[in-house]
């Protein structure tokens, strides 16, 4: 039964439910590698959000004709569980988890070298253990990391982050409240080295100008959680200089 | 001419190594005038190239290469083999030693590898447009009969043999096995019994496991010394 | 799963072809970069059907039919009635199009197609009420492509807007939660009139409406959905290529511009 009481999603002294003024991040917390059979993997908590991101490859293609002469064949799935949100979802594929696998790989697929690997695939999985809103953009945040983890060649990682409009004012990330009783939602992925776009939509009802604001907002967060990405990566890579001497050659092995 | 890195430096995809007149080595590409890293590894600097040493990734065959590859598939004059890249092999008949039966007549493939033998070959070819051929005519090549194998990351296979061979040699004399590493992070372990060849395996994970850390070599070998006693299998 | 799709069927010179024509400011059909290709929107084709329109976008055709029944509301809008948009990509429409179920390019365009109407608030929902809880109207918006030559979107939505603008029903009442129909015929409860653009990204220049052959070789579209109040209420940026933050700004004021022209010749349709 839904909740019919009215709530207040900004209060008089213009905080939001959770606390945040209008132009806060959820907090975020990334981890790499964490998963074993994986070629490499992310885990990352948005607000509630709590994904696991595992990347396979590049591997042997399967079946054989799907592959590409001239570069990898790169394959996206994104999923929720059934436990990830309030009323049970079934495990079968939804049309919203077929759109956004989709618009998934296209914000992943441009950073990632892919013709290193010609007639070879790259598997991207993202399941949604629990939801909050912004699991694309969450989930694309941990999916970079996992490539990286990988060491899958890329041009630079990929961010993500949504912004609103929440009782006409203009936010940043929405959590699944303010998506569900707010204005407009607009998800975008940044790669901010560049300052490209590689995902972008948007529903619900904005301005020209309330729109300008919002994409704004959400890449210069993506910029902050670009930063956080690195830091994930040099907190699972951390190497001693010392160890790397020994790197240098490469000896030659006795058959 | 500026460097954005030190040696060493741990990078990842994105990070601007350099600026200037600079070639763009493995694992970086240029943009602008500008040279990026594209994986997740240490910078360096050889004369006015850089590069970057990766630390994980896939194993992408090189001519030259002694893998040890697992039969999957037989055809008539070749063996498919997985060598653990995101290409399979091909072996053919022509590159065995033994190809010929006693009276000259053409064997079956089966009597020489059957699915599911293990085989040290080495990478004879490959490029863009093929998957990689490998050979087993060679001195030590073949079939493997018999040892444990450990299967690791490629990038750690340098760590495995060690500056000039340090790592290996201590692994081999600590164990009392033959070592034989695959460029494609599959390695053999062979000894006069099982035991030392279970130690040697577990060293060899231990050292990927800690591949990042200092003094790992004189660790590695007290741990094999430990297990060693133990087992007394002197 | 999404995966990457198979080669492009346009050799290399033929695609340079298209590039270098936009370099120079020019496009295959000798249009301008800001310039639909003509178009014709016909209603009221499938009489069968409560509404029904067909658009022609250049050689692109699609129809779109709606169909009136009566549902169980969902428990969460026990006073809305149901809106539903799917789309098929029929064999016939292209030598790419396969028989089956949707894949993920119908099912995203069905999904922008939707969300434009759902967030412009076009339909009125609640006026398709008929007892709360229980029973509602549900319009069923089936989109058909039939010839693909680039452009799918936003032939799409506006067949889909014009075929609710088309649709009647007849003027009913309620009397103890039944429906009780009266010899009136009334259209849909309409609000709003929302209308896509598309914008194709080819090396750098944007062009407005890509032809299929622009499709082949661009980098990326942005559809942006406008109502009629210069609100935006859908956006989907699609394909492999970026767009840079002031891409896309320039890409939404062009957006809002044009559509307005676009709206005025569905609703002049009507009258």
């Amino acid at each position: 039964m839904r909740n019919q009481e009215v709530v207040q999603l900004i209060n008089g002294k213009g905080l939001r439910v959770d606390g945040r003024g209008l132009n806060e991040l959820r907090p975020i917390k990334m981890e790499v590698g964490i998963l074993d059979k994986a070629d490499g993997s992310a885990y990352i908590e948005h607000g509630k959000n709590k994904i696991l991101a595992a990347v396979y490859g590049p591997r042997e293609a399967h079946p054989k004709h799907i592959a590409l002469a001239d570069r990898a064949v790169v394959r996206c799935r994104y999923h929720m569980a059934p436990f990830s949100v309030e009323e049970r979802k079934s495990p079968a594929p939804s049309r919203r988890e077929l759109e956004l696998s989709k618009v998934i790989r296209e914000s992943l697929e441009p950073a990632i070298m892919s013709e290193y690997f010609p007639r070879a695939t790259i598997d991207i999985f993202i399941e949604v253990l629990q939801a909050d809103a912004g699991t694309r953009c969450a989930g694309i945040t941990a999916a970079s990391l996992a490539l990286a983890d990988a060491g899958i060649p890329m041009r630079e990682l990929v961010a993500g982050c949504a912004a609103g409009k929440i009782e006409g004012k203009v936010v940043l990330d929405l959590s699944d409240i303010e998506d569900k009783k707010g204005e407009a939602d607009l998800p975008v992925a940044f790669m901010p080295k560049s300052n490209v776009i590689s995902l972008l939509q948007m529903d619900g009802s904005l301005s020209e100008e309330e729109f300008r604001q919002a994409l704004d907002m959400s890449t210069d967060a993506c910029r902050k959680i670009y930063e956080m990405q690195r830091e994930a990566l040099r907190q699972k890579y951390h190497v001693a200089k010392e160890e790397t001497e020994e790197k240098e050659e490469i000896g030659e092995v006795e058959a | 001419m500026t460097l954005h890195t030190e040696r060493k430096q741990l990078v990842g995809p994105g990070e601007l190594l350099a600026e200037g007149p600079y070639f763009a080595g493995e694992n970086t590409y240029r943009e602008g005038g500008k040279i990026f890293a594209s994986r997740v590894g240490l910078a360096d600097v050889i004369g006015n190239k850089l590069i970057v040493v990766p630390i994980k990734g896939a194993y992408i065959p090189r001519i030259d290469d002694i893998v040890i590859g697992r039969i999957t598939d037989i055809t008539m004059s070749s063996w498919q083999v997985d060598i653990c890249a995101p290409y399979p092999a091909l072996l053919p008949m022509s590159e065995t030693p033994i190809h010929r039966g006693r009276e000259g007549g053409r064997r079956d493939l089966s009597e020489i590898y059957s699915v599911g033998d293990l085989v040290l070959a080495q990478v004879i070819a490959f490029d863009r447009t093929r998957d990689p051929l490998l050979t087993t005519k060679g001195r030590g090549l073949g079939k493997v009969n018999s040892g444990r194998v450990a299967r690791i990351s490629p990038a750690k296979i340098p760590r495995i043999i060690g500056k000039k061979g340090s790592m290996i040699t201590m692994l081999k004399k600590e164990t009392g096995t033959d070592i034989v590493p695959g460029q494609n992070g599959v390695i053999l372990a062979t000894g006069r019994n099982p035991d030392q060849e279970r130690i040697a395996v577990e060293a060899l994970y231990m050292i990927e496991r800690e591949a990042h850390t200092t003094g790992l070599t004189d660790r590695v070998k007290m741990f094999i010394q430990e297990r060693m006693k133990g087992r007394n299998v002197a | 799963m999404s995966t990457t799709h198979q080669l492009s069927p346009v050799a290399k010179l033929e695609q340079k072809t298209v590039v270098d024509l936009i370099l120079k400011g020019k496009r295959m059909d000798e249009r301008s970069p800001l310039d639909h290709r003509p178009m014709t929107i016909m209603l009221g084709i499938i009489e069968k059907a409560n509404g029904s329109a067909q658009v022609y976008l250049g050689k692109t055709k699609v129809l779109a039919g709606v169909k009136i029944e009566i549902g169980t509301p969902f428990p969460d809008t026990p006073g809305e009635g149901i809106l539903t948009v799917n789309s098929e990509f029929v064999p016939l429409a292209s030598p790419t199009f396969e028989a089956g179920p949707p894949d993920e390019n119908s099912i995203e365009l069905a999904r922008v197609v939707d969300r434009g109407i759902r967030e412009s608030k076009a339909l009125d929902l609640k006026k398709l009420c008929i007892d709360p809880g229980k029973k509602v109207f549900m319009v069923f918006v089936d989109v058909y492509v039939l010839d693909h030559d680039g452009n799918l979107i936003d032939a799409a939505a506006m067949a889909a807007l014009g075929a609710l603008v088309d649709a009647k029903m007849r003027a009913f009442k309620v009397e103890n939660g039944e429906v009780k129909y009266k010899d009136e015929i009334i259209p849909l409860p309409m609000l709003n009139y929302p209308v896509p653009i598309t914008s194709a990204k080819i090396d750098g220049s944007i062009v407005l409406d890509p032809c299929l052959e622009e499709e082949q070789v661009m980098s990326c579209r942005l559809t942006v959905t406008t109502d009629k109040n210069d609100q935006i209420c859908a956006m989907q940026k699609g394909g492999l290529g970026y767009l840079t933050p002031d891409e896309v700004k320039q890409i939404v004021a062009t957006s809002i511009a044009k559509s307005r022209g676009l709206r005025e010749t569905i609703l002049s349709k009507v009258k």
